[in-house]
């Protein structure tokens, strides 16, 4: 993007859209999360909402398919009072052949306040942004190959919420990082927290080399990849992405990087195990591992309810 | 009225036996962050209740998040205790518009029904625009409206007042 400055912050540095965490500084990312602790405790109240948002409308355009995301941040906006409309966008006028800005033009008109945008064309989100009123919050949640920026968010959460101190963690993400907008921006946003070691583990075909470029040290062996990891972050294998002969077969994925209580035992006693979901049982991670000790997956989803709440609730109080 | 004549240490022995009268049968001390939660925690000490003092943020109820957005760095509402059929007495360094009083009622109702609510300040500067009145203030004050008075706390836990002139 060609901008004087980054479309998601306004002049004062405020944080009025999430489009990507890439050029995002430390102080919104520790923001955001310290903001989400706030927000993991109104779940323990008589009254699991707060008003923040009340009076305001909240669009979720999904053009993507996506259950969990688009109901956690349904779940987000209501917990902050918004009300919540939900547009099956693959189902509605862009089949009729509607244009993305004529869509966004139309729901503005029906006074819309924030849209929560899932594309399978990268940049989509940032095209919505320009476009829109200057009073109009975007989200990006979930934008092609390139950026899932709430996912990488709460990934920093759990890790947080479990490690404390990003500078003196080893973090291995395995799989297919090609297809991955979560590894995407798991990997700024660990850089800008200042973790000292990522990791991307998987096969040459689904770890691109120019990894490198972002800091990132490429392993194609997997015990090599989590020896003595913190952390590691396990990707889906997105066989809806997969185009050509990429893999052998998701047995011998499995066989050489799928995440077993063996082959777990290379990291450190004490390291978590996270996974974005849906999860693939027994082509990437094993059952044993899934359901185990070490695995946050399911905290991951709880707290991804307080980052998204903290993402809406601070755009929507930042002026452009 | 400058801050060498608001003597912070004599207010609160002035606050704790204001405090010590409104005090009830399973009465629950509940700080107004962040002024109002150090005074809190000093006062459940002093008066020897049992348990740890209740500490309340007005972030998610804020009148002025349209304009002001997200406050950066508040602390999160700890109540350790039961708020449902509690007399709870909030405690706050310096009342004045009342605005931050009534999101933290709110707040607190977000947890329960509380059998009463009363308040304690330590300093009453006037200005209320809505209204709110303290059970006790251990002192009143007039200032210039654009003046912010808050409550300081030092590493020996003493507290002393910091007056500033709005930018």
């Amino acid at each position: 993007m060609l901008s004087k400055r980054n479309p998601q912050l306004n002049a004062h540095g405020e944080l009025i859209h999430l489009l990507s965490i890439e050029g995002l500084p430390k102080a919104v990312l520790t923001q955001i999360l310290d903001t989400a602790g706030t927000f993991l405790s109104v779940n323990d109240r008589e009254v699991k909402k707060v008003p923040l948002l009340r009076g305001k409308s909240v669009f979720n355009l999904f053009f993507e398919n996506s259950t969990r995301t688009r109901t956690t941040f349904e779940i987000a906006a209501k917990r902050l009072s918004a009300d919540v409309i939900n547009l099956d966008i693959a189902r509605s006028s862009t089949a009729k052949g509607e244009s993305l800005l004529d869509t966004i033009a139309n729901l503005s008109a029906m006074h819309a306040d924030m849209f929560v945008v899932r594309h399978s064309e990268s940049g989509a989100p940032y095209l919505i942004a320009q476009h829109c009123a200057p009073h109009v919050h975007v989200v990006n949640a979930g934008d092609g190959r390139h950026a899932h920026p709430t996912q990488g968010l709460l990934d920093m959460y759990t890790i947080r919420h479990y490690k404390r101190d990003f500078t003196q963690l080893t973090v291995a993400i395995v799989g297919d990082i090609v297809h991955s907008r979560v590894a995407r921006s798991d990997i700024h946003a660990l850089t800008t927290l200042g973790v000292p070691e990522i990791r991307a583990v998987g096969p040459k075909t689904l770890v691109p080399g120019d990894l490198r470029e972002m800091g990132v040290r490429v392993c194609h062996d997997m015990a090599e990849g989590i020896r003595g990891a913190d952390v590691i972050i396990m990707l889906r294998l997105q066989n809806e992405r997969m185009s050509g002969a990429m893999l052998p077969s998701a047995g011998e994925f499995f066989k050489n990087y799928g995440l077993t209580p063996e082959k777990l035992a290379f990291a450190k006693p004490d390291a978590i195990v996270m996974h974005p979901g849906p999860i693939n049982r027994g082509v990437e991670i094993d059952s044993a591992v899934a359901d185990g000790t070490q695995s946050v997956i399911l905290p991951q989803v709880t707290f991804g309810i307080a980052v998204r709440m903290a993402v809406m609730s601070i755009i929507a109080g930042n002026n452009a | 009225m400058s801050s060498l004549l608001l003597d912070a240490e004599a207010l609160y022995a002035d606050l704790l036996a204001g405090v010590r009268m409104l005090l009830q049968p399973g009465s629950a001390l509940v700080g107004i962050w962040s002024g109002g939660a150090w005074l809190a925690e000093r006062l459940q000490r002093d008066l020897k209740i049992d348990g740890e003092h209740g500490v309340i943020s007005s972030a998610l109820h804020r009148d002025d998040f349209g304009s002001r957005g997200m406050a950066a760095g508040a602390d999160h509402t700890r109540l350790p205790f039961e708020v449902e059929g509690r007399h709870i007495v909030l405690i706050d360094d310096v009342l004045f518009t009342g605005r931050t009083t009534r999101a933290v009622i709110n707040e607190l109702f977000d947890f329960g029904r509380p059998a009463s609510v009363t308040l304690a300040v330590l300093v009453d500067r006037g200005g209320r625009e809505l209204p709110i009145q303290p059970a006790f203030s251990a002192a009143r004050v007039a200032l210039p409206r654009g003046q912010r008075l808050s409550l300081a706390r030092d590493e020996a836990g003493r507290f002393s007042f910091d007056i500033k002139d709005a930018a």
